[in-house]
């Protein structure tokens, strides 16, 4: 009894000091650029936080091995948040004192929460192919970048793509396509762009929610063996997707006709279903599985080879690693931008901001840092946060994926008026006057 | 020999019927009070306003709802999230669907709405009870998300599914600093806390006492349950609605029913068990020891590895504070079923002999 | 009609599986009256434990014996079970004799967050495939009888045949053998029990090992479909509303319970759903258990509790 109530009195008063612990250490002007790393290893969704995660820390390495951000070192700290959103506050709120340069929370639910939160710290918020949709217009959302591809862009593509393999838009009409969708605002960002696109086309939507996390369909994919639709669109996370593929071979479902977001189109989505997934195609962010690229193989000769390596070494060039690893660059550029204009120094939250929306990747910058075939230029401004939106096709062959579409470029002639409108009511909502062109030009 | 009621002489029955009968307590919860309302805002930094006072404070009052229900009526509940859900949906819909309206309406109307759906998902506890119940309120758990999630009014027909609020105020004073958060959270907990304080010392918590020691004999000396568990399932769901409003405006900003989900109702839940059922200290107990652990965990096991040269990856970090943290609420129930609060009425025993224990 | 058909058998099977599940919840409760949480930590700790050592084991043995690797992996899951189990006896349920249902159902869910965090500190936390060999091609029967024919997933057959053999077994095993008359025993009165010369403690570690044998089989079957990940552990929770359907103290209830549940929420979504925007079924299954309740509190085949003053 003594020693249980001398552990007891032993973890109340480590509860008790924690207060103090916890709390982070006051900032010394710091010298080097601060990288807070959100990620999640654990949970339902690990399996495919984990590589972005991997590629996110490995790129921050390389940059430090090839002598930092024109030397000025990057330092970086990662929090757990298990996709669940008030620990991704806990994690921003611990680690924004520490002098954040950029979020990137990889979580559609944080990323709403770090809108309410950005502009009042000035920290952007890097949300590359995820996150709001119609903070594209960086007039209303000033701290948000949706880079390489917002979810109306997927759903765009994904009707075009599904368009040309029909043979043209117009044969789209009358015809059946069924989205199903994670029941959550990820899975839901698409539908308003899809309808959009319904409209212009006749062509019919099946709307098919699948609740959190996605281990229980076959009510969904009954439905889809009864209905028969022509086109099945499947934007998932995590175990969702795998489930969905397999569902699909047990109820015959051909996985030709299936088409997943950038988001269920990664190795750990297809990896135990094998050949059962064979045939099925998802759109990708630009890169697919890059294990050739420049920038993967300096990855292994620069950080990987000294057993500095975050992940397992065969995960390098993996869809998700690539995806991490891109994340990563966009800040770091963004970085190297604003040192442009602000000097060569460490730059704070609203000075990446400026780099951010004055990006421009060319091909020539790409194909230095080994991004040649990876990508395409990257160039914002300071109302078009999104940069740009090409997208390709890769299917899994059973073994891996390939590329077989060419590349398509959502349409913003649909897209603009959408993101503007959507983002106008946000606006009025919030009470905030959207940033004219010569603000636009501080 | 501080802490000593000696020669404190009841001469009326109000006296004897305040709250705290014994000066050194009164002089101590004014004292905490005090401190919390003048010294924490001195002291404390913005991490911690934000992300530890803020929801601590939220979350005691929620787990405060939820022990008036559990561990004062007996019926236990795992739905407590989705009473938080509907009182922040529907402090939402109040605010932006009424031109003006002002936000402490708002948000205990919200809490209103909360009551009303709680009595609703109250009745089965009429028949149900015991484990049966507890997972009978599972039904209003995954109801609720599946609501907030599919019917687009609740959350003003937005493309996402997610709502968001801001520019809060109270008579033209701008809640915005975490400092302001803070205190408008300070203040809805301290009142809520003495009204839940005298609740239990009222008719109706003796009713709800007496249902929870046991419910026939109960029935057999005049007390209603229908009554009596109706209306602690109401003033329970109303705590832990206002509780949810606050999280969503407050808190979080911007929220989804997933920051509702059934992992906040296990966590309500051993707020209450942890803290001390039937105590009203014990609430807040249970919400510190919730909410501080795992970031205690997560900041120190870094360290402590660093300490003996040990590098553990992020991934290590969270199971480690799975095992721990779980093993902690083990070793808890193990050692103090009764709660924290318990702890702290021992520790009270004790300082009432000291220095001379016989 | 057809459909109706196809949707009506899913429905089943997909209630056998979570009768699975189920009945881990089921023997616990009867012999201990803990209401375990910790079921679904369960079986994700049983599934990662099998498909962890079917690689390794199949590394071991040059990767030519599937089969092999599998038993001894199923056997070694097994140790690692009946390590759990003790260690669960020991350590938790030994110091918590006599507390509240509320009590013990918190201690059940912190060693649900002790088995989830040691689970994947051992195994890892990424997706991992067992392989027994399922077949995953639908067969399509009945064609003359119904336009397109009835759709049977053979994978789920045989997970539905698997959880009715377990049944058949863990019922011979209750009826018919010491163990199982001590466990019935215990379950009826623990006192009593104790009182004739059964050790307590020594049938919990029994109980516990027997619901981690279910679970492991409900994790092969559930990881064999799914993967094996941190999902698994959500099972559980498809699987109360067939608990208290069926009564928490009964065997047959878990099945009969599962079925009904099955049936009744896969028939809710595929009809009801489309009106209601789909996504309805788990709080169908469990709005279906809370009206079953409301007329018969003890579930189906639970134990009627009566009071005295």
């Amino acid at each position: 009894m003594k020693f249980r109530s001398l552990a007891l009195a032993a973890a109340i008063a480590s509860v008790g000091l924690s207060a103090a612990v916890v709390s982070p250490a006051a900032y010394a002007q710091a010298k080097e650029q601060y990288f807070p790393v959100i990620v999640y290893r654990t949970g339902a969704y690990a399996a495919n936080g984990a590589p972005w995660a991997n590629g996110y820390v490995d790129y921050l390495k390389l940059v430090n091995a090839k002598g930092g951000i024109n030397g000025v070192k990057v330092s970086f700290e990662e929090c757990e948040t298990g996709y669940a959103t008030d620990r991704g506050v806990e994690c921003y709120e611990r680690l924004k004192g520490k002098g954040a340069t950029v979020f990137q929370p990889l979580s559609t639910g944080i990323t709403f929460a770090l809108t309410e939160k950005a502009p009042i710290d000035k920290i952007p918020v890097i949300t590359a192919g995820y996150g709001r949709s119609e903070s594209q217009n960086g007039a209303v959302f000033t701290w948000n970048f949706p880079l390489l591809g917002t979810y109306w862009v997927g759903a765009d593509v994904a009707i075009q793509h599904i368009a040309k393999q029909a043979g043209g838009l117009d044969k789209l009409k009358g015809k059946k396509i069924a989205l199903v969708y994670h029941d959550s605002p990820y899975g839901k960002e698409p539908i308003p762009a899809l309808q959009e696109r319904a409209k212009m086309h006749g062509f019919d939507l099946q709307l098919l929610p699948v609740a959190h996390p996605g281990v229980e369909q076959k009510a969904t994919w009954l439905q889809i063996r009864r209905d028969r639709p022509d086109n099945v669109l499947l934007w998932g996370w995590g175990v969702m997707n795998s489930t969905a593929l397999k569902e699909a071979q047990a109820t015959g479902y051909p996985r030709e006709k299936m088409l997943g977001i950038w988001w269920a189109g990664a190795e750990p989505d297809v990896k135990d279903v094998g050949a059962g997934a064979k045939g099925y195609s998802a759109l990708t962010l630009q890169h697919g599985a890059e294990p050739n690229s420049k920038v993967v193989k300096d990855m292994l000769a620069m950080v990987h080879a000294k057993g500095q390596g975050t992940g397992p070494k065969d995960e390098v060039g993996s869809v998700l690693y690539m995806r991490g690893l891109i994340s990563a660059m966009l800040g770091v550029e963004g970085v190297r931008k604003a040192q442009e204009r602000y000097g060569k120094k460490v730059m704070t939250g609203e000075q990446v901001r400026w780099g951010l929306e004055n990006l421009n990747l060319d091909q020539k910058m790409l194909d230095d840092m080994g991004f040649a075939g990876v990508m395409r230029p990257v160039q914002t401004s300071c109302t078009d946060h999104l940069g740009s939106s090409w997208v390709r096709v890769h299917t899994w062959d059973g073994a891996k994926w390939n590329f077989t579409s060419d590349w398509y470029q959502a349409d913003q002639k649909v897209l603009r008026p959408m993101a503007m409108l959507a983002s106008g009511k946000y606006a009025e909502e919030k009470k905030i006057t959207p940033r004219t062109p010569e603000q636009c030009k501080q | 020999m501080i802490y000593r009621e000696n020669g404190q002489f009841k001469t009326t029955y109000a006296a004897d019927q305040q709250i705290f009968t014994i000066a050194q307590d009164k002089v101590f919860v004014l004292g905490v009070i005090a401190f919390a309302f003048i010294g924490i805002p001195l002291l404390a930094d913005e991490y911690m306003f934000r992300a530890i006072l803020i929801p601590f404070l939220i979350l005691s009052l929620a787990a405060l709802g939820v022990n008036l229900l559990v561990g004062y009526c007996g019926q236990i509940t795992l739905g407590a999230g989705a009473f938080m859900a509907i009182g922040a949906y529907a402090a939402y819909n109040f605010m932006i669907r009424i031109d003006g309206m002002p936000l402490i309406f708002g948000l205990l109307l919200g809490g209103l709405a909360s009551a009303g759906m709680g009595i609703l998902f109250g009745i089965p506890s009429l028949r149900v009870r015991g484990l049966y119940l507890a997972v009978a309120t599972l039904a209003a758990q995954f109801f609720c998300d599946w609501a907030f999630l599919r019917l687009g009014w609740f959350t003003n027909y937005s493309s996402s599914g997610s709502v968001s609020i801001s520019n809060l105020s109270v008579f033209g004073w701008g809640i915005d600093s975490p400092l302001e958060k803070y205190l408008f959270c300070l203040c809805f907990i301290v009142v809520f806390a003495f009204v839940a304080k005298n609740l239990t010392r009222a008719s109706i918590g003796r009713q709800w006492m007496a249902i929870r020691d046991m419910d026939v004999a109960a029935e057999v000396i005049g007390i209603r349950p229908m009554w009596a568990k109706l209306s602690a399932f109401a003033v329970s769901s109303f705590f832990v609605g206002v509780a949810g409003a606050l999280w969503g405006f407050v808190h979080l900003g911007s929220w989804e029913p997933a920051a509702f989900s059934v992992d906040r109702s296990f966590q309500l839940l051993f707020m209450v068990i942890i803290g001390g059922m039937g105590s009203i200290l014990g609430s807040f107990f249970g919400a510190a020891f919730i909410v501080v652990l795992p970031i205690f965990l997560n900041q120190v096991l870094p360290a402590l590895g660093h300490l003996f040269g040990i590098e553990i990856s992020t991934a290590g970090i969270s199971h480690a504070e799975l095992i721990i943290f779980g093993s902690l609420i083990v070793f808890f129930l193990i050692v103090e079923p009764h709660g924290l609060a318990r702890l702290w009425s021992i520790a009270k025993e004790k300082l009432r002999l000291w220095p001379f224990p016989h | 009609m057809g459909f109706f058909v196809e949707t009506l058998i899913g429905g089943l099977m997909a209630g056998m599986l979570y009768s699975l599940v189920a009945l881990g919840f089921v023997l616990i409760f009867k012999a201990s009256g803990v209401f375990n949480f910790a079921q679904g930590a369960m079986v994700l700790f049983a599934a990662l434990a099998m498909a962890r050592f079917s690689e390794w084991a199949n590394i071991a043995l040059g990767g030519d014996n599937l089969f092999l690797a599998n038993v001894i992996a199923f056997f070694a899951a097994g140790v690692v079970m009946f390590i759990a189990a003790w260690a669960i006896e020991r350590l938790v349920l030994r110091n918590l004799v006599n507390q509240e249902g509320a009590t013990l159902l918190m201690a059940t869910l912190g060693i649900a967050y002790v088995l989830e965090g040691i689970g994947q500190t051992i195994f890892g936390s990424e997706v991992y495939p067992i392989n027994v060999g399922m077949p995953k091609d639908p067969v399509i029967m009945f064609e003359s009888l119904f336009e397109g024919g009835i759709m049977i997933n053979k994978e789920d057959f045989i997970a539905a045949l698997i959880a009715a053999i377990l049944v058949a077994v863990l019922t011979i095993f209750f009826q018919k053998t010491p163990v199982g008359r001590a466990l019935r025993a215990v379950a009826d009165d623990h006192q009593a029990a104790q009182s004739i010369g059964i050790p307590l403690n020594r049938t919990w570690v029994i109980v516990w090992f027997v619901a981690g044998l279910v679970a492991l089989v409900a994790g092969i079957i559930w990881g064999s479909k799914l993967g094996v990940q941190f999902s698994l552990a959500t099972v559980a929770m498809r699987a109360l509303p067939v608990v208290i359907l069926g009564g928490l103290t009964s065997v047959p209830g878990a099945i009969v319970g599962g079925l009904i549940i099955g049936v009744g929420e896969k028939l809710s979504e595929v009809y009801l759903g489309p009106y209601v925007g789909g996504g309805i079924e788990i709080w169908f299954a469990y709005m279906l258990a809370l009206v079953f309740l409301l007329f018969r509190p003890q579930g189906l085949f639970g134990e009627k509790i009566i009071d005295r003053v």
